[in-house]
Formats: C-alpha cells, structure tokens, sequence
C-alpha cells in the first residue's frame, strides 16, 4: 500500500491557507500591503483579511486583465500589491497585462496564481494551470515561484512583500507535510536539498516534492537505492548551482511537476544540463500532452504517475 | 512652476510641436503621423497648463500622472516632454534607432513616461490603479490618461471603466482621442462603439464633448474638472487624424504614412504659414 500525503500532512495546513494568515501578519503593521482580487477572496482564504482590512483589499470583479493592470498602476504609485486570482485564469486571460504592464514597466506586483496545477481536479481543463511555468519563463524580469510546504510559502509570501522585482507564486488548496524539520533556509533562486542521498536525484516543485520525498524513502526501503530530493522551488531564476552540482556526480535525475510536460522545470533543467555538457539519464514527469484525465488532484497525480509508487518506478528504470 | 500660458501661447506651441513631431517621423522614417498629430493640442494643454509635473517633480509621488495608452502616437508625447526639459530634444535624433530607448511606443527608460504601454487596452487599468493608490494615499494628484477611438473594442476598457466608477475615481479623467479612423478604415465601420457619451455615462462616468483642437476648450474641460464629485471623468476630444497638414487630414494613408522629402516640405510649409498667422 503507497503512503499517501494526506496521512503524513495532517498537522500541517494547505499552502494557500498559509499564504493568506501570512498576508494579514504583514498587514497589521503595512498599510501599504494591498491585496487585489477578481470574486476570488472565499477562494483565496481571503475573507477574513477583508474583515481586518478592508482598506487593504481591492475587488475588481471577475475581469482578470484589469485585475492585473489595476495591481500595476497601485505598484508603481508604491504599494506593496498581492494580485490574487486562480492560476489558470491569472496566467492565460492576463497574459499580456503580466507581460506588458508587470515585467516590462517593472512593477513590482506579486502575481499569486491560487489553486494551482490540477487543484481544480474534476472541473476539468478550464480550470487547470499546466502552462504557466512555460509562458512565465519566457517574460523577462520576473521570477517564477511554486512553494512546497507551508514553511516554503511563508518565506515566499515574506520575500515577494520586500522584493523589488515581479514575482509570480502558485500554489494547491492541498494540506501538504512540512519537507523537512532541519533545512530552514529560503531563498529566491536556490533550490532546497530536503532529502541527502547517494545515488540519484528527483527534482520535484511546488506539490510534488511530498510525492517525490515518499518515492525517496520507498526506492531506499525496498529497493536500498539512495536518492536525493530537491526542491526546486524557483522555476526563474533557476538554480544552476545546484544543478551543476547534482549533474557532476553522473548519477541519473528525474524531474516531477504539476505542469505540462512541455516548457516546465524539466525542460529548463534538461536544457541547462545538455548546453554543460551533462549527459546523465534522465526523465521528466508531468502531465503529457494530451486531454488530462478527469478526477481529482490525488488522482490525477496517480494516473499520471505523480505518486510514491510512479515516481519511484521512473526512478527505478534510470538506475538500473 | 509651471510658466502660465495664454490660449494663444498654447496655440503657437502646438504648430511648432506639430513640425517637430514631422521632422522626428521623417528622420526616422517610421511613427504614427496621424495619430500624433491629432492628439497633440490635447498633450499640450495637459502639459503646459492642467498638470502638475516637470522634470522637477517627476519623481515627487504628489505629481498628476499621464499614462498614454494609445502608446503608438508616441511622437506626440515624446517633443511634448522634451520641450518640457525632461530630456533633451537632442535625444529624439536617436528615435527607433539601433539601441536608442526611443523606441515607438512609450518606456519608462524615457524620463517622464509613467507606464510603458504600446498594446491597446491598458492604459485606463493602469489609470485606475493608480488612481486608487492616490484615494488610499489621500494624495491630491490626478490620473490622466489618453485613449484612442480605435482600441475602444478591447474588453479590458470597459472592465477598467466599471472599476473606476465602482470606486468613485474622481481624481481619474480619460480623454478619447476621437479622430474616427484606425489602420482599416473608418472606426464606425471596423467596430462601431458610438454612441460611447451614453456608453461611458451608463458605466457611471461624467461625459463632456470638446473639440480637441480648440486650445481654450480644452483648457476649459480641464479646469472644470472633476465633472462631477465622486464620478471619473472622460471627455470626448473631437480630432481630425493628421490635424494640420492639409493633404494628411482624414486621409486613412497617414495612420502611420512617413512623408517623403517633398511631401515634408510642403508640410513644413503649411505649418510655417499657420506659425506666422498665429504670431
């Protein structure tokens, strides 16, 4: 029987839940954090920042491109701005306001795509976001953020609120488990090592990792192969440190995402690693090019392959 | 300061804005003839008697704002700050050459332009935005900002134009360029968005029609702003695409036509005649 991540998260909380008592921390002592909303504050685990400060929370209504360049024109007046809408529809309806009114007039709006990936599960692919990865690497100065764990999200949301540049974070609605007790250093554009091993690395982002830490510790029990875990929270500016790093041993790498399998982390990985000369075996998992199969995220991940058992299965045919 | 100046002042300053905004197009060989020309009496007035902001201020957050989201007549905004001395006129030699940050549509890179636009349809959501933070900052400033008639169809207007109204954004007046051509033809036959008073006025704006090349009618609806407490503003500026060049106006070849040398000339011609009826 695979573990599952409901039953390791139980202390723990969704990260979008974390994202928003985050928010209100910053702001009861900023007035000039501003959340921005399209009808998305129940969704967003925003009401009761409404509640605390409803000066600081600006409701443009269902219209995601003005959402975007409303949030542009409150940023480059200096407010600290949190635009918040679904991913699927923040990233593709708001497309050019991202480009055009975020990057490129350097506004420094933190664009936060909720409920992720396939969080919507069975609403089908309206409301799924397996693009934003690939359209958000392509737009000069912003970086692209998907959080694991509460820990991760809460660093994220800090950091956005003080960067000066764009910055575009997504997160699921998932209770996720806390990755690790003893790596607590966050920052943009350095990926986070939450599991040591010897004989292989798994790359996972965002909702992946927890599968990707169950398929490490799965590969170790039945298999005695020893593998690494990274979080590769920062999807731009990716962490080539730490890819060079993991690609010198030799040792075989698989990348995991909640995104098409096109233009993600694993593309941005692969491409780094063959320009450097790596040649080490390597797989990415993802959701393929096809029409997602209907279900719920846990099930989608499983059909998919996103999953203790998968996850360590892919593993498995590298290695050997 | 802003140096007060007459109606007659202004008018003098719009001829030669209007030879300028040739010259830099014809050196350049690229720009929006038509549009500039006809939305440059209302830039004037906007910077040399309603705004509050120069080169001084530009980076004071109290300055009015002006954000042209019909970025493409660019030529018409750009003398318009380089005579405000935001930059120096010198620059504009460099107008979409290799590595100038002249480029065709507005950039910050250049002192003065607030939001880099240039795709239709985002300027009045910028707008918006800013003007917001200007009623939470309890700040006196005003948003300013220049539409065409030509990206009224884009959808991301309209929802700018509920959110100004829903927030009560009297410090925020749109000003339609409405020269009633786009680069296929006639605005009416593209897309019809007439009658856009009543369109405006049922999204909950104040509405006022000028003409937007009569210098003193302009000065007038600015001052006389906001129309009405707690309503954005919008005035329907009246424009003839290629105002000033007689064989230009109206005529659909000049959205982004470049005068040959001869066709120059006569233009120059024409402005100077109009310069020493005016002095």
């Amino acid at each position: 029987m695979d573990a599952t991540i409901e039953n390791i998260a139980v202390s723990q909380r969704a990260n979008l839940e974390v994202f928003s008592g985050t928010l209100q921390h910053l702001a009861q002592t900023d007035r000039d954090i501003i959340v921005v909303t399209s009808d998305s504050r129940g969704s967003g685990k925003l009401v009761p920042f409404g509640q605390k400060f409803p000066e600081q929370i600006i409701e443009v209504g269902i219209a995601e491109q003005n959402l975007v360049g409303v949030a542009a024109g409150l940023a480059s007046a200096g407010k600290k701005v949190f635009a918040v809408s679904p991913a699927c529809f923040l990233t593709a309806r708001a497309l050019e306001q991202i480009k055009n009114d975020v990057a490129y007039s350097d506004n420094p709006v933190k664009l936060i795509g909720i409920s992720a990936g396939v969080s919507y599960g069975a609403l089908g692919s309206t409301h799924h976001s397996l693009h934003d990865f690939a359209v958000l690497r392509t737009i000069n100065n912003l970086i692209v953020v998907a959080p694991a764990d509460n820990f991760e999200t809460e660093q994220a949301v800090l950091l956005a609120a003080e960067t000066d540049m764009p910055v575009y974070i997504r997160f699921g609605k998932k209770q996720m488990p806390l990755l690790s007790e003893e790596e607590k250093t966050f920052e943009f554009g350095k990926g986070r090592v939450v599991r040591e091993g010897s004989d292989m690395t798994i790359i996972g982002t965002g909702e992946t990792v927890a599968p990707a830490l169950l398929a490490a510790d799965k590969l170790e029990r039945e298999h005695h192969i020893s593998a690494t875990v990274v979080s590769m929270h920062t999807i731009k500016p990716l962490d080539y440190d730490l890819l060079r790093n993991i690609a010198a041993s030799g040792q075989p790498v698989v990348t995991v995402e909640e995104h098409s399998v096109y233009g993600g982390l694993g593309e941005a990985c692969a491409s780094f690693l063959i320009q450097n000369d790596f040649h080490n075996r390597f797989k990415i998992m993802g959701i393929p090019d096809e029409y997602t199969v209907t279900g719920s995220q846990t099930e989608i991940f499983n059909h998919y392959g996103i999953s203790e058992g998968g996850i360590a299965a892919a593993a498995l045919g590298l290695v050997r | 300061m802003l140096e007060v100046m007459s109606e007659k002042e202004l008018a003098q300053k719009s001829v030669g804005y209007r030879k300028k905004i040739l010259k830099y197009i014809y050196q350049a060989k690229a720009g929006h003839t038509g549009g500039s020309l006809s939305c440059i009496d209302i830039l004037n007035v906007l910077y040399n008697h309603t705004m509050n902001v120069g080169p001084g201020t530009f980076d004071s957050p109290d300055r009015d704002r002006y954000i042209q989201s019909k970025g493409h007549t660019v030529e018409a905004l750009y003398v318009v700050l380089a005579s405000r001395g935001f930059f120096p006129e010198s620059d504009l030699e460099t107008l979409c050459k290799y590595q100038s940050h002249y480029i065709g549509h507005p950039t910050r890179k250049v002192r003065g332009v607030e939001q880099n636009t240039g795709a239709l349809g985002h300027g009045l959501s910028l707008s918006v935005g800013t003007a917001i933070a200007g009623k939470l900052d309890k700040r006196d400033y005003r948003v300013f900002t220049v539409l065409g008639d030509g990206e009224l169809p884009e959808g991301s207007n309209w929802e700018a134009a509920l959110s100004a109204s829903h927030y009560k954004l009297d410090n925020l007046c749109a000003i339609l360029d409405k020269n009633t051509l786009q680069i296929s033809g006639p605005t009416s036959a593209v897309c019809n968005t007439d009658p856009v008073d009543e369109k405006f006025e049922a999204f909950g704006w104040a509405v006022r029609h000028v003409d937007g090349h009569d210098i003193g009618e302009l000065m007038a609806a600015f001052d006389a702003l906001p129309f009405e407490e707690d309503k954005p503003s919008l005035i329907i500026a009246h424009t003839v695409k290629g105002k000033g060049v007689s064989y230009m106006e109206n005529q659909l070849k000049w959205h982004h036509g470049v005068p040959d040398k001869q066709e120059y000339a006569d233009a120059i011609q024409e402005l100077d005649a109009l310069e020493v009826t005016l002095a």
